[in-house]
């Protein structure tokens, strides 16, 4: 099967950030980029919305947002009593697995349609409401149900974050415009996806490449965790789409989302909420191990999974 | 032309912070700074800008010897434990006393 040009681009990256090749894009265009992933993405849920009533899909809402809450309580005693972390150490990184990154979907997103399997339009309502339960519950598994938790102030870091602004932004302006009317800026936000894409992934393995001495420094139990956690996640993820009775794309999704470790929200809100955990530690796993690997092999693995559940 | 003496406090800290900086600074009676993107290395590790909270700012503020006190003491107390922050107060000359 041929690998999708778009996983070359970050195979590119990376290489070239492991060699210390003079190469990065400005950080203004990379915000750009990931500013009309967010977008696009959020248009398609968007528009799928305007097709079916919102209170239909409830059901699925609250199954996924149950498996929010599990995927960081899975995460969490591993990584406290297997791998030895401080607890919020450990909270931290569980938080960071429980949630997702927007850069794994589009890469599965990509694969799924470059196969031609389909997967459920309303995807992208998964995504936002995967965001952010994990972060709840890392605060919660440190600080218990504290008074000192200034809830206020952090929910304005968690909701409004720039990936969940433009998501909930696109899916709003998606689903009041319908799918006639996004038509007219479908050449900015829909037609260039896969360029945007591979330009995206191309920085984001100059990235991943500069995680790499810090990954030194922690060790190998962070390297296994984030090959493997993001493993038995996918299968949370697939089980999930099982019972919500999904496509097999849906599946493949909704094992991605499962798998997939948040680099931009988590480690925001986890700087504000959890200021003694360690912002190299989580960043480092997820940044530096989960996001190649599902990058790499993760996403055609979890195809292979879901098949062989289905 | 005559010139007073005043402290500058030059704040190199987490970006993520910027916003709640500035909140804590306007409490403390502080009506003007300047805030620059910064990068660099420290006992943190590397610091860049890869993307808008992972990176470093520099804030300065130039202000009288009290106000100096008492914001240096709270950033001690607020934020140098767990948070990437360091600051070094230095004498400065303004020409006018009555901006700061």
């Amino acid at each position: 099967m041929a690998i999708d040009p778009v996983v070359l681009f970050f195979i590119l990256g990376l290489s070239a950030g492991l060699m210390r090749a003079e190469m990065r894009l400005p950080s203004a265009i990379y915000e750009f980029l990931s500013v009309i992933l967010l977008i696009a993405i959020g248009l398609k849920g968007g528009i799928e919305l305007s097709k079916q009533p919102f209170i239909d899909l409830l059901p699925d809402i609250s199954v996924v947002l149950v498996m929010g809450f599990i995927l960081p309580l899975l995460a969490f005693p591993i990584l406290y009593y297997l791998g030895r972390f401080k607890k919020a150490d450990a909270a931290s990184i569980a938080g960071h697995y429980g949630s997702v990154s927007v850069g794994t979907y589009a890469v599965a997103a990509s694969y799924l349609t470059s196969l031609g399997i389909t997967y459920e339009a309303h995807m992208p309502l998964f995504l936002v409401v995967l965001e952010i339960p994990a972060i709840i519950v890392a605060i919660v598994l440190v600080r218990g149900i504290s008074k000192h938790t200034k809830w206020g102030q952090l929910s304005h870091e968690i909701f409004l974050g720039k990936s969940i602004v433009l998501l909930i932004g696109g899916l709003l302006i998606g689903w009041i415009a319908g799918e006639e009317g996004i038509k007219s800026i479908s050449g900015m936000f829909f037609d260039p996806f896969k360029g945007v894409l591979a330009l995206f992934l191309l920085e984001m393995g100059l990235i991943a490449a500069s995680q790499v001495g810090a990954l030194k420094r922690y060790g190998f139990f962070l390297l296994g965790f984030g090959i493997i956690f993001p493993i038995i996640s996918s299968v949370v993820g697939i089980s999930a789409g099982l019972f919500l009775d999904l496509s097999i794309g849906g599946a493949v999704m909704l094992a991605t989302l499962a798998a997939s470790a948040s680099y931009i929200a988590v480690p925001a809100a986890m700087r504000i909420a959890l200021p003694e955990s360690s912002p190299t530690l989580s960043l480092t796993a997820s940044l530096g191990v989960t996001f190649p690997f599902n990058i790499i092999l993760g996403v055609p693995l979890y195809h292979q999974i879901a098949t062989a559940l289905y | 032309m005559k010139q007073y003496s005043m402290k500058l406090i030059t704040i190199v800290t987490e970006s993520v912070l910027e916003h709640h900086l500035e909140d804590d600074l306007d409490k403390l009676g502080i009506h003007g700074y300047t805030i620059v993107d910064a990068r660099g290395k420290g006992s943190e590790g590397m610091r860049d800008d890869f993307w808008s909270n992972q990176g470093n700012i520099r804030i300065e503020i130039v202000c009288d010897e009290k106000t100096s006190d008492t914001v240096t003491e709270f950033l001690y107390k607020h934020y140098y434990s767990d948070y990437a922050m360091m600051l070094y107060i230095s004498d400065v000359s303004v020409l006018r006393s009555k901006k700061f």
